[in-house]
């Protein structure tokens, strides 16, 4: 007992991150990156069952979803795009920095990360805006009078589901980020010990992801 | 450790050692810390299995409470004790609590908590706080549903059909609420697991050698990772129609009620595997324990588990004969049903094939396993007939159908989790429980189980339908005989409840580390109950998980 916790605090000295059940740092590190890729999957199927909806829905009233996506502005759609494009490279290049111990261009690459992921939100609050004014709402509660085809409607249930819960996603990968940046700022990443930055980098390619099938889905649907 | 001749000189020093202030070697992991919040705040899975153990037995209780309610009702055709309304809502509390909270976590999150490390030769699980974490969503979920389920009052039925779930009132909201956080409970259960088995096994343990178990946990958790979140969005989606009126499952908005069916079931229909693999992987132990012989056919066992996760995934249609999908979709899914009895059957027959010529020995998990084995037989053949199309049609929404799932939900799942529950009780309490009065009870439980159910497959096949209130004055003697079975039901678990907490309450710690014999590393390297960590030092698998020997037959 006191030969092994003798072990254990020598292997704490080692490494300040090694929790206490695992053999050593590369266990530790694969077990994370399972769990993690696990969680992906997870996400994935959570998403799936939307996009599996709106398929059916989608080939239930054709029409209607080819007309209520004229509401939606494509160049605001394309633009964020790109924002999330670009905001999944600073995550690479924020990943890339970790493993090789650059705490600098870790906090640079996390900071700019997370201003896209802002600006990505403060595009959509405008689209957000926009919809409500024009009463373009889901289900009941939706006003618009013009439209010619019917159950427009669902369609925007749909837009404002399918990107209200992506952009939850991005809000809990900002949250990630910020508790990153403040690991890095504190000096806890370096080639020894990354995982956490690796896997919220994980994390946000999927929400990006996800994005790139949303944006023809809703905005070029037609 | 060693085997029980060199554990029991030992035992009368560790009954005296426990007398006196332990000394720290033989702290384990009960009193290795102590209050309250010790408990509340544990990361050790030996303890979050614990928690998970008393939670769930008291979900039981309450949903055990429900069903002897309902059969009271039930004798007579009329108003008994409550009325209508009441009763619907009294069948939905059972089933509800029934498959959410007892039945989806009771095997993973407690006694493969518990023993799955163990198992593995590892210090605990990959996450030890998302266990935690699990045992938290849990209880949070747990308590928003009952608070709605008894407070509200929802009348849906647990499969929670729109549109009249969208339209009625009362605390359907909150039900779908406390569902999707129970959720997480069950998808960090699985995840955990999954990561678990890959990285944390011991030095020797390839995947061939793992116990039995192990792989049926790992078919579930795989199910349990993949199916959990289609039922999170279909609770979510739900959700939206009744808050948003989205239109998604509202004909009158546009949208389709069958395409709730097809979500929810998903979910639902993978979920009773949630159920019967670890039930399945629980037989897998004990058979050959208490055979004393090795298991016949490992990996036909090890490949049907995870067969049965794979098929499981895409037969939902069959809940749904009669909702409308088109005779193809029918058919198809009608001869994938059928598919699934090939895995289960190669399962059942290994183990008979186990236990054939083996010396079998009854002690109480044995016993219950034996049950297991009638009861799913009875259950899973019953699903045959309601796989095949024109008999479905028949039984559709009959008491022959609610016979078939309680085969395999009660008869299977639950006794094997009671079979477990006997099996690791002494490695988790370090104290043996009275055999005599384990046979009494399992004795009553089976008798009981089958007077219940045997009836309502005759009822059902009769025509009557499930979930009615008043039914026809030829079927009362045959539901006044189903109630009285479940009162035998209720004294067989009484009886349960009494001998275990009466061993509990034993001042000795009187099991061995391994008083069944076993060959696997949570009996032959730990003690009874194990040390916080465990192990003392990593074991090193040498030998596969049913290599008995005559020799060491004594025990």
């Amino acid at each position: 007992m006191s030969e092994s916790s003798a072990t254990l605090n020598q292997q704490q000295t080692q490494h300040p991150f090694l929790q206490h059940h695992f053999t050593d740092a590369e266990q530790q590190f694969d077990a994370s990156k399972i769990g993690m890729w696990l969680f992906l999957v997870t996400e994935l199927l959570l998403f799936g069952g939307l996009f599996v909806a709106y398929g059916i829905l989608q080939s239930m009233h054709p029409e209607a979803f080819v007309e209520a996506h004229h509401h939606l502005d494509r160049t605001l759609g394309a633009f964020n795009t790109g924002v999330l494009l670009l905001s999944s490279f600073t995550m690479v290049m924020a990943v890339w920095a970790a493993q090789v111990s650059k705490r600098k261009a870790l906090i640079v690459n996390l900071s700019i990360t997370l201003v896209l992921a802002g600006g990505f939100l403060v595009v959509k609050y405008f689209e957000y805006a926009h919809k409500f004014y024009d009463g373009l709402l889901p289900g009941s509660f939706y006003t618009f009078e013009g439209g010619t085809a019917a159950n427009q409607h669902i369609f925007f249930s749909f837009y404002f589901m399918m990107t209200g819960l992506h952009g939850i996603h991005i809000v809990l990968g900002m949250i990630a980020m910020g508790w990153l940046l403040r690991r890095a700022i504190r000096g806890d990443f370096s080639a020894r010990y990354f995982t956490p930055v690796d896997l919220v980098g994980l994390y946000w390619h999927l929400v990006d992801l996800i994005w790139i099938y949303l944006f023809p889905l809703l905005y070029l649907v037609g | 450790m060693g085997n029980s001749t060199v554990e029991t000189p030992d035992l009368s020093l560790m009954a005296e050692a426990l007398r006196r202030e332990p000394p720290d070697s033989e702290l384990n992991y009960l009193n290795a810390e102590r209050g309250l919040w010790s408990w509340l705040t544990t990361v050790d899975h030996k303890r979050i299995g614990v928690l998970y153990i008393i939670s769930i037995l008291f979900m039981f209780f309450l949903g055990g409470m429900a069903a002897i309610v309902l059969r009271i009702e039930l004798l007579t055709p009329e108003r008994t004790i409550m009325s209508a309304d009441t009763y619907n809502k009294a069948f939905t509390l059972h089933g509800a609590i029934m498959t959410f909270l007892v039945l989806v976590p009771s095997i993973p999150a407690t006694l493969e908590n518990f023993v799955l490390p163990l198992m593995l030769g590892a210090k605990d699980v990959a996450f030890p706080r998302m266990n935690l974490a699990s045992w938290y969503c849990y209880i949070v979920g747990a308590l928003v549903m009952m608070a709605s389920l008894i407070f509200g009052g929802i009348d849906t039925g647990w499969t929670l059909y729109t549109p009249y779930s969208t339209e009625t009132s009362g605390g359907v909201g909150l039900v779908l609420v406390g569902a999707f956080i129970v959720g997480f409970s069950s998808i960090f259960t699985g995840l955990n697991f999954i990561a678990t088995i890959h990285k944390l096994r011991a030095p020797g343990l390839s995947w061939f050698k793992m116990p039995l178990f192990v792989w049926g946990m790992y078919a579930t958790s795989l199910i349990q990772v993949l199916a959990t979140p289609v039922l999170g969005i279909t609770l979510l989606l739900l959700l939206m129609e009744k808050v948003l009126n989205v239109g998604v499952f509202d004909p009158a908005l546009g949208g389709d009620p069958v395409l709730f069916q097809h979500f929810f079931w998903f979910y639902s229909h993978p979920v009773v595997y949630i159920m019967i693999l670890p039930a399945m992987a629980i037989m897998s132990e004990v058979i050959p324990v208490f055979s004393r012989k090795t298991i016949f056919g490992y990996k036909a066992i090890a490949f049907s588990s995870m067969a049965i996760a794979g098929v499981g995934f895409i037969v939902w249609g069959h809940h749904m004969f009669v909702s409308g999908q088109s005779s193809l979709a029918a058919t198809v899914f009608s001869f994938i049903t059928f598919l699934v009895a090939i895995p289960s059957g190669i399962k059942v027959f290994n183990w008979l094939a186990t236990m054939y010529r083996g010396s079998i020995s009854f002690e109480a998990p044995m016993l219950y396993a034996i049950s297991f084995l009638l009861l799913f037989a009875i259950g899973g053949l019953t699903g045959l007939f309601l796989g095949s199309l024109a008999v479905d049609v028949h039984l559709h929404d009959t008491y022959f159908v609610v016979a078939h799932f309680h085969y395999v939900m009660m008869g299977g799942s639950l006794m094997a989790f009671i079979a477990g529950l006997h099996y690791w009780w002494p490695k988790m309490f370090g104290r043996m429980y009275s055999e005599k009065w384990a046979a009494i009870a399992c004795g009553l439980i089976f008798v009981g189980f089958n007077a219940t159910f045997l009836t309502q497959f005759l009822m059902g096949a009769r025509g009557m339908p499930r979930r009615y209130y008043n039914y026809l004055e030829e079927f009362q003697p045959m539901h006044v005989f189903s109630t009285v079975g479940s009162w035998f039901v209720l004294a067989g678990f009484l009886v349960m409840l009494t001998y275990l907490i009466a061993s509990l309450r034993k001042k000795k710690a009187d099991a061995p580390g391994n008083p069944w014999g076993a060959r696997t590393l949570d009996w032959e390297e730990t003690s009874s109950p194990p040390i916080a960590h465990n192990f003392h030092h990593t074991p090193v698998v040498t030998h596969g998980p049913y290599d008995f020997y005559p020799q060491e037959s004594g025990r």
